[in-house]
């Protein structure tokens, strides 16, 4: 028998949705109530059963924590996991990504507020800051989105140890090819129409969230502030994938975990109207890396004025992988058939700010 | 003589339940050297007030004898033997 766990990051704590058939579904939490749950990851790798957490209490500040027992539990460091180094005269305000090495057993990154890129060499208790990107030149022209100026995607490369992507809002796509001793910028391609003087900058886009195909692994998608885009070298170039969508923006992008070419993307009407495009919860489903797209709406509310932030979709683990995603009023949606039907397994719980899920055995 | 470090009720639990810690002050000493010495067996306490660089977290209050050390001198206000020091979450959230 197996059990899929889904864990729903909210502005208000962290829940978890669980279920033996992924039919029924009971809703336990909260743990961390009245913390900003921003990151998840539940590391099953070497036999281990750790839930990571980084969340952000509003008032004593930032904090990441582990459990072993599903939540039973929690342990924090005592010195507090992430700590930026004396000489940065720099404090953090929150782990926003939280992702296992594909390459070693050990080994955790972590993308945080303001943009650092961390990593862990022992399953994610400890974590040291990547010297090569914080002390980037560019640093000091990277903006702030709404939300903060963060590292909000880590893709190391499943192919090549040495190679990874990480992007932020506003900054756009960065990429190392020897181990995060140094990085390049990887935007081209990818337009800012809100730098007029320079619409195709080598860096400062805004890119919401980047997916790594799950059969190719030099192939991306990229979810831009307007605009969608796809990579075929690893994140250095791209092109427009956006015909055929209702609308470009959107914050989310999920690849299929099992089948490449395949990427779920959350439509939402415009920056201006941050609302489903005609007030209808969807995803767009491609199956061919982008050259079509498919609008799924079975299951989902019409009439519907919510949305779904970067970190809130994922897929679990299970032979059959099932898709969820978060929304901003609190309703987590199931889909067991790749986006064609979708039902509703958790409601009335605060903003959802991330959703990860795994199918233990 | 001994100051006071008040906590609030929802940070106890990481000291073990106390609801106040004592610092034994000889002569007057700055605020963080007397946060240092209060919360030195609970880092993790330590971290919910200041962050890695010791600054008092944006939506914390301090108070040491009714003042608001953020707007004396942050963490190198004075704090005498006799001083009272409260730890406030500030009036903020939704």
């Amino acid at each position: 028998m197996s059990e899929t766990i889904v864990g729903i990051g909210t502005r208000k704590g962290l829940w978890f949705a669980r279920s033996e058939d992924r039919e029924e579904w009971r809703v336990d939490g909260p743990h961390f109530l009245m913390s900003e749950v921003l990151s998840l990851l539940f590391d099953t790798r070497g036999g281990r059963t750790r839930t990571l957490v980084g969340f952000r209490s509003s008032h004593w500040g930032p904090s990441l924590q582990h459990s072993d027992d599903l939540g039973a539990t929690w342990v924090e460091h005592p010195d507090g996991s992430i700590r930026f180094p004396d000489d940065t005269d720099t404090a953090l305000k929150a782990t926003w990504q939280l992702v296992a090495d594909p390459h070693d057993g050990d080994v955790v990154w972590a993308g945080t507020e303001p943009q650092g890129l961390w990593r862990s060499e022992d399953a994610g208790e400890t974590f040291e800051l990547n010297r090569g990107l914080w002390e980037h030149p560019h640093r000091p022209e990277w903006g702030e989105g709404f939300g903060g100026g963060a590292i909000h995607t880590v893709l190391p490369s499943p192919a090549t140890p040495d190679s990874m992507l990480v992007a932020m809002s506003t900054g756009g796509v960065y990429n190392t090819r020897d181990g995060g001793a140094t990085w390049e910028p990887g935007n081209t391609g990818i337009r800012a129409y809100f730098m007029p003087h320079n619409e195709y900058p080598e860096f400062g886009q805004c890119v919401h969230k980047v997916a790594r195909d799950s059969a190719t692994s030099t192939r991306l998608y990229a979810q831009n502030h307007r605009g969608v885009y796809r990579s075929d070298d690893d994140g250095v170039t791209w092109t427009s994938i956006e015909e055929g969508l209702p609308t470009n923006f959107g914050m989310t992008a999920v690849a299929h975990p099992g089948r490449g070419d395949t990427v779920w993307l959350v439509p939402i009407a415009s920056d201006g109207e941050r609302i489903p495009p005609g007030a209808q919860l969807q995803t767009q489903r491609t199956d061919d890396a982008g050259a079509t797209w498919r609008t799924q709406t079975t299951g989902l509310p019409s009439r519907s004025y919510t949305n779904v932030l970067r970190d809130a979709a994922g897929t679990d683990t299970h032979d059959q992988p099932g898709l969820y995603f978060g929304t901003r009023n609190g309703e987590v949606y199931a889909s067991l058939d790749d986006g064609e039907s979708y039902s509703r397994i958790a409601e009335q719980l605060p903003d959802i700010l991330c959703v990860r899920a795994v199918t233990l055995s | 003589m001994s100051a006071r470090v008040v906590l609030p009720g929802m940070l106890r639990e990481l000291a073990d339940g106390a609801a106040e810690l004592p610092v034994e002050l000889a002569d007057a000493a700055p605020l963080a050297e007397v946060l240092d010495r209060a919360f030195e067996p609970w880092p993790i306490l330590a971290t919910r007030i200041r962050d890695e660089r010791g600054e008092i977290r944006r939506h914390v209050n301090v108070f040491i004898d009714g003042e608001d050390a953020k707007r004396v001198a942050g963490v190198q206000t004075p704090v005498s033997p006799t001083s009272t020091v409260h730890v406030i979450n500030a009036v903020s959230g939704g």
